[in-house]
């Protein structure tokens, strides 16, 4: 059913009646991880069970000649051996599963190599084996003949039109007139508003810039893991670590030619994904070994191939040129982004390019955006999918223009700001958005006045996300005693459980100890979007709240029956059935529960819908820094995020995402970086060299929530998961500027490129 | 009549230089499909690829949300998150 078409009756939206809502309970997930209870995608073990692993292409483009897998098939422990070639060469097709279409063909092939491989690190063949020494020991006797090619993984280089093409079926789209040779530009995307040569005109001031952003991974510490049975039968079972159980079984019915009937996927504790876990790359090899042996098959990547094989997000190149008036007023814009994609289309510019201006209010612009094939991983979702990069450009020269015309950089942000009713950069119309808010809550912030010391500096940047809806399914049923089960399709990543708890104790009036929120298998619930783009506690929060809402008009109807009253007689009030006669006693949750036999069966409700309406989001951040002028070293001394999310169903795990986007942004500001050497081959593979902020390496971070609520959710949730990455990276850069007097635009800000800067002078 | 707004570049490969256009409808789907009568292939494009802001608010995969003489709907495309 529709949200719009099917609305139960709205919940309470006042604050002063919520009882449960905007408190902070103990997290239901808590104990069993503390405890190291908690099942993640590696820890099932089924009897059986076989080890899977992966040989990799050590070349980052190279045809493959062929692939001899006797030696490895006839060692002993060894049960299976897959190449490409126990896989269906699929057609190109967009397909939805997950929140967004993916072409299944380079699904497939990013999976599993077929006629090349496209980056160091890609799969061209798998084993199980009955331990992981025979299974290192027969990735060892497959030999893999290639043809090495020449390859490409800077972004620009790719883009030269002598850069070796990766595929050759590949002709640039969004061009005026049709291309007639293949290239590494997969897309051209244009926004554009008004006249920007004449904007260009008009200005006073102008400034320009071209900034460079590094590869980055999302950073998770679980890596990806699974255990897959193929029954006899046909019937297959997976469990793993994902954002989404039914894009895991959608996708591996696709790649493997299922039905999607005959898998079932249950969801493990996930240690992270962030968006990397929004796609398959295990999940379908697993069940070919499976297939093949009858065994179930674990495979757990090693950090390595994490690294190596998984979908960073794209390193980029962002052209900023701006143009305002001397009083601060923006008129013209000219944006280009060139996002690298890695080894097949999809990079995330398009996201990019539509949010790289929406905080701003811009008569004239142009966004030009390239999606670019490299010889590098197939890029894969990164918080807010393209808008950290945009924004670093954008928000970088903002603050170069505020520094240009003396203005403070948030007032020169508030003049040129969206609000109600102005039209976004990307099209529609702003509608209960808190942006102004937002920046106010910064401007009226203590950090934002506090002195600074000698090497010190502020950055300030906003950043803006859509916010999604979509698909989802909840049930609610009472248990015999009153308490309840709340049972959802979405895997919990940042608190959803918790979230989805509250939502229905504050309808149902019950405490929320007394509802346990579980996430269930595909077999078990119905369909739900995967959990990605902030969309769970808006969209499934809507679907629980509207089960809970059926169960309630339940209750009533019940209590109605006991009462021997027509049921508009009766409320419902603070978790009892209560009728207008002060004669009938009421009849609490519990008592009702403990006569649902008598009334009619079991007390459970049901909702599936496809919510729209997500309310956007904006961050306002301020980053203090110090930099050691002697090693270029940057201390985060102070940063302060202010947000606009709705109502913080739970304010705790709000601060949270907010506490954890900046950590993130940070190290992509800082340290973060996919480093490959001349052969096309990443070099720093692990966590040692790859270097993720740590918490001594950031001070505690304070996490300003401002609330205006979304009218279209029953609580006035919005999502709040991306926004807060968007700023960091600008924050940070802008910061750094103040500490030293010179603008650097090419990240990660590591100590050597700070100590050349100021070396420079 | 509600005024449909497709700017994004890959609108334009069906459409041209066109980029706004009113058409007589009451939900979304009788909208698309005027629009794929006119520009054939852009309905499914529309489905497949599109998100649907429908007075600011924005809609996906809802064919039937309402519109009225005074809609404004911008077509842009599907967004997805981390």
């Amino acid at each position: 059913m529709s949200d719009v078409l099917e609305r139960p009756a709205a919940a309470p939206l006042d604050d002063g009646q919520l009882k449960v809502v905007g408190t902070r309970p103990v997290r239901p997930d808590g104990a069993e991880k503390v405890t190291g209870k908690a099942m993640y995608g590696a820890d099932l073990a089924l009897p059986g069970q076989l080890v899977g692993k992966i040989k990799r292409s050590p070349h980052p483009h190279a045809r493959i000649v062929s692939i001899d897998t006797r030696r490895a098939r006839a060692l002993p422990g060894v049960k299976a051996v897959v190449t490409a070639a126990d896989f269906p060469d699929l057609a190109s097709e967009e397909y939805e599963a997950g929140e967004s279409a993916s072409n299944l063909r380079d699904l497939s092939l990013n999976v599993m190599a077929r006629d090349k491989a496209l980056y160091d690190g890609h799969a061209v063949a798998a084993v199980a084996a009955t331990s992981s020494a025979i299974a290192d020991e027969a990735l060892e006797l497959i030999t893999v003949e290639y043809e090495v090619l020449p390859h490409v993984t800077d972004v620009e280089a790719s883009m030269a039109s002598d850069a070796p093409v990766l595929h050759a079926h590949l002709f640039t789209q969004g061009l005026a007139e049709k291309p007639s040779a293949p290239s590494n530009i997969a897309k051209r995307n244009e926004i554009k508003r008004g006249d920007l040569e004449a904007g260009f005109a008009e200005a006073d001031v102008v400034v320009e810039g071209r900034y460079t952003t590094a590869a980055v991974h999302q950073g998770y510490i679980e890596p990806h893991a699974c255990v897959a049975s193929f029954g006899a039968d046909g019937q297959c079972q997976v469990w793993s670590s994902s954002q989404g159980q039914f894009m895991i079984r959608t996708y591996c019915a696709k790649i493997l030619a299922l039905e999607s009937s005959d898998i079932r996927v249950t969801p493990a504790e996930i240690g992270g994904g962030f968006g990397g876990k929004t796609t398959v790359y295990l999940e379908p090899v697993a069940l070919a070994l499976s297939r093949q042996c009858g065994h179930p098959v674990k495979m757990v990547m090693t950090r390595d191939e994490v690294f190596r094989a998984t979908g960073p997000t794209s390193g980029a190149v962002v052209e900023v040129k701006l143009g305002a008036k001397s009083d601060g007023t923006l008129i013209a814009a000219d944006v280009v982004l060139k996002y690298q994609a890695g080894a097949f289309p999809g990079s995330p510019v398009g996201a990019g390019s539509m949010t790289a201006l929406a905080c701003y209010d811009i008569p004239n612009f142009s966004i030009v955006g390239y999606d670019v094939v490299t010889n590098t991983p197939k890029v894969a979702a990164y918080r807010a999918p393209g808008a950290p990069i945009s924004a670093f450009g954008v928000e970088s020269a903002v603050d170069d223009m505020a520094l240009k015309l003396g203005m403070d950089p948030i007032a020169l942000r508030e003049k040129n700001a969206v609000r109600d009713g102005v039209k976004a950069s990307y099209g529609p119309t702003y509608r209960n958005i808190g942006y102004v808010e937002t920046l106010e809550a910064i401007k009226t912030h203590p950090h934002y006045a506090a002195p600074l010391g000698p090497n010190q500096g502020r950055g300030v940047a906003v950043g803006f996300w859509f916010n999604v809806g979509g698909e989802s399914t909840a049930a609610v049923n009472l248990n015999e005693d009153g308490t309840a089960v709340v049972i959802s399709g979405n895997p919990d990543i940042g608190g959803s459980r918790a979230s989805m708890a509250m939502m229905a104790a504050e309808v149902l009036g019950l405490p929320v100890e007394k509802v346990r929120p579980i996430v269930a298998d595909t077999a078990s619930i119905g369909f739900s979007m995967l959990t990605g783009g902030s969309r769970t506690t808006f969209a499934t929060g809507m679907a629980v709240t509207q089960a809970a809402q059926k169960v309630v008009e339940d209750l009533k109807r019940r209590a109605a029956m006991l009462m021997d009253v027509a049921v508009d007689e009766v409320e419902f009030v603070n978790g009892a059935a209560v009728c207008r006669d002060p004669a009938k006693a009421s009849l609490t949750v519990a008592e009702l529960a403990a006569k649902a036999a008598q009334t009619g069966g079991p007390i459970g409700a049901q909702v599936s819908l496809n919510a729209q309406g997500a309310g956007p989001g904006f961050g306002v951040h301020v980053c203090d820094v110090e930099v050691d002028p002697e090693t270029g070293h940057v201390t985060v001394l102070r940063y302060t995020a202010a947000q606009d999310v709705g109502k913080a169903i739970h304010p705790s795990y709000v601060e949270g995402q907010v506490q954890g986007g900046v950590a993130q942004g940070v190290g992509w500001a800082l340290n973060e970086e996919y480093i490959f050497d001349r052969s096309g081959r990443m070099e720093n593979p692990g966590f040692l060299d790859y270097r993720v902020p740590v918490a001594s390496d950031l001070p505690m971070i304070d996490a300003v929530l401002v609330e205006v609520a979304n009218p279209r959710h029953p609580f006035g949730a919005k999502g709040v998961g991306e926004v807060p990455i968007v700023p960091p990276l600008a924050a940070v850069a802008n910061a750094v500027r103040g500490a030293i007097g010179r603008r650097l635009t090419d990240l990660p800000l590591s100590p050597p490129k700070i100590r050349a800067a100021i070396d420079a002078g | 009549m509600p005024r449909i707004v497709a700017a994004c570049s890959s609108c334009r490969d069906f459409t041209g230089d066109l980029t706004e256009f009113e058409v007589d409808a009451r939900t979304v789907r009788e909208a698309i499909r005027e629009l794929d009568r006119r520009y054939p292939g852009f309905g499914e494009h529309i489905e497949r690829r599109m998100a649907i802001a429908i007075d600011g608010e924005i809609h996906q995969d809802a064919l039937f949300a309402p519109l009225t003489p005074a809609s404004e709907v911008f077509l842009i495309p599907k967004i997805g998150g981390g």
